[in-house]
């Protein structure tokens, strides 16, 4: 085990380079809801319990199937009032279970980026070859069905292993060159994105997606208040709108509709969407274009400059 | 480090569910709905009637609301059979002041006990649901085939005959099942449970006996759940309730008719500082256009149409 991970240096949120995203943009936002599916039976992880009663667990697991029959189309037809395309974090077999709801992403032009196989099957304990190969499989499944080169990844359920990043970045270049495996969701170190450094010299970088703003996070761990939600939405924007000013930021809000889609919740979700979209200075958009328009404007500038500074301060 | 092969192996990954209980069906695909009236939400206000035993035996594990300390937890066999005496009195005010028409989904060792509370609630001739038991009767994956069976027979025997009532419906105790409890609620007469929490509408459930339906009892909704697990403020219940209220009308005005089902506990919202959002909650409800309806009237409705 090592007592960092290794994957940036240290970059203080001070005298950076300025970023302004198209159009001259101070801010990108970006949604993320999180398709995903949970089996009943999985078999049984050695290091995580999928569910906390024995089978079948009908709370857990039915709770999480109403995003799949009653949530993302709840929220598609929100984002599609505010002009938002979504950036899927998907669960890939959901892509064999329910296509429908593929189809209607699709429909959409939204961004598909792989959260692995299943939400109930965790990295931990797999051998490389497995890591592997279970990465390989989520993304083949995504070009099979969407024709999408799968450019980011979010580790299911965020179980990870050492490897987790350079895998799916080296995988990606097997299948897609350059045009796959570039960005990570995993690291929540930034408001900006950062250059990953992995074994492969490959251009890498972490998007934020915020674990403070995951509706998941915010409902089920901390236990937020639907309306008490809302407003922490329009405050993170209201800081990274303005901090924008100095340097481009990022704000993403990663759902899940098993939790925002609930009939008690959508208000105020809706609320706060209609807030920061109405805001003149927001690229709305998606993962893959920020990662996009990151690693061709800003990559070796921002790169340069964490060198610099680690040299220390007085440079 | 490796796993076992299984873990990268996906024998249910195909078009649909990965079991066989129901199949796969989105929301928004279904034909709409109407309910009687041409109301647009159907409202189902489920009061739960339980009881905690003293000497709580907490398998598979202590039912959320239980006894929590060393015997003879006092405190919390106490504050619950408030609900039964003291709580229950304030909810039937309420639903009187605004013309609210509940059920009560009964522990059958409740009705055994207080035949005087079951009296009161039998006068008003609502439905009756069974929530088997007692809360600590729990029905799990493990428990033995014979054992439940006889728990769901006798649960249902019972209050049918203390009821007067054929109890059709049924809320497991905690919502936990086992792997045979459906079929066990089929064989024993039970036309539709509310354990499954996937949908907001009625869908048929098959069980090896035949069909049960599942009915839309939320439980991110419940006053147990806000307050108590959630840690929410009253007030906040309240704006909750209502909210679900107004974007479940307005999606009904697009999709078809719609269910708000609260499902509310005497020992929670039953205490002095807390009824007067249940009562402002019903009151803001009723005063939209609602369907106020029973599980048993809102499944019939529904299934007329389907």
């Amino acid at each position: 085990m090592k007592n960092d991970p290794g994957f940036y240096h240290y970059w203080p949120y001070h005298n950076r380079p300025k970023i302004r995203w198209p159009g001259d943009k101070k801010l990108a936002f970006w949604v993320a809801p999180n398709i995903e599916f949970y089996e009943l039976n999985p078999p049984p992880n050695p290091s995580r319990a999928a569910w906390p009663q024995p089978y079948p667990a009908t709370q857990g697991y039915s709770i999480r199937d109403y995003g799949n029959r009653v949530g993302h189309v709840r929220q598609m037809e929100l984002l599609d009032k505010y002009g938002v395309r979504g950036s899927i974090s998907l669960s890939t077999a959901l892509c064999d279970h329910h296509p429908e709801i593929i189809q209607m992403c699709k429909e959409r032009d939204w961004e598909f980026f792989s959260h692995g196989i299943y939400n109930t099957r965790y990295t931990y304990g797999m051998s490389e070859q497995q890591e592997r190969d279970m990465i390989r499989d989520s993304m083949e499944s995504i070009y099979r069905h969407t024709g999408q080169k799968c450019a980011g990844y979010l580790a299911p359920a965020l179980s990870h292993s050492e490897l987790t990043l350079d895998l799916f970045a080296e995988v990606g270049t097997e299948l897609f060159g350059n045009q796959g495996g570039y960005y990570t969701c995993d690291l929540f170190h930034d408001d900006q994105p950062t250059p990953i450094h992995l074994r492969s010299d490959k251009r890498f970088v972490s998007i934020p997606y915020s674990l403070e703003m995951n509706d998941t996070i915010a409902f089920v761990v901390n236990k937020v208040e639907p309306r008490r939600y809302g407003d922490m939405l329009k405050q993170n924007f209201d800081r990274l709108y303005q901090e924008g000013e100095e340097s481009g930021t990022i704000m993403c809000i990663p759902t899940h509709n098993y939790q925002v889609s609930c009939p008690h919740r959508m208000k105020a979700y809706e609320a706060a969407l209609d807030y920061i979209t109405s805001h003149d200075d927001v690229w709305v958009t998606t993962a893959r274009e920020i990662a996009d328009y990151f690693i061709e404007h800003y990559y070796e500038q921002v790169s340069a400059d964490i060198q610099l500074k680690r040299a220390g301060a007085s440079q | 480090m490796t796993l076992d092969k299984s873990h990268l192996e996906y024998p249910h990954r195909s078009k649909g569910m990965d079991h066989d209980r129901y199949d796969w069906s989105l929301l928004s695909e279904r034909n709409p709905v109407s309910w009687p009236n041409g109301k647009k939400l159907a409202l189902w206000v489920n009061v739960c009637m339980q009881f905690y035993p003293l000497d709580q035996q907490g398998v598979p594990f202590k039912v959320p609301g239980g006894m929590t300390m060393p015997y003879p937890d006092l405190r919390h066999y106490s504050l619950r059979d408030y609900g039964n005496r003291v709580g229950i009195f304030r909810f039937l005010k309420a639903f009187d002041r605004f013309e609210v028409t509940p059920t009560f989904t009964y522990n059958t060792e409740l009705a055994r006990r207080y035949p005087y509370l079951l009296d009161v609630l039998k006068e008003r001739q609502n439905e009756f649901l069974c929530h088997g038991l007692h809360m600590d009767a729990l029905h799990y994956g493990g428990l033995d085939k014979q054992e439940e069976s006889k728990r769901v027979k006798s649960a249902l025997e019972q209050l049918r005959e203390l009821t007067s009532q054929d109890i059709k419906g049924w809320l497991s105790p905690a919502r936990n099942e086992s792997e045979h409890t459906p079929e066990l609620l089929v064989e024993n007469g039970v036309e539709y449970f509310c354990d499954w929490v996937n949908d907001d509408m009625p869908y048929p459930f098959r069980t090896e006996n035949g069909n049960l339906w599942a009915m839309p009892l939320s439980n991110e909704l419940e006053d147990k759940f806000i307050l108590m697990n959630n840690q929410h403020s009253e007030q906040s219940y309240l704006q909750q309730i209502c909210d679900a209220g107004d974007f479940l009308l307005q999606e009904a005005e697009t999709q078809g008719g719609r269910i708000l089902a609260l499902n509310i506990h005497p020992w929670m919202l039953g205490q002095p500082h807390r009824i007067a959002y249940l009562e402002q909650a019903l009151e803001y409800l009723m005063s939209l256009d609602v369907w106020n309806a029973s599980g048993s009237e809102i499944l019939a409705a529904f299934k007329q149409q389907t």
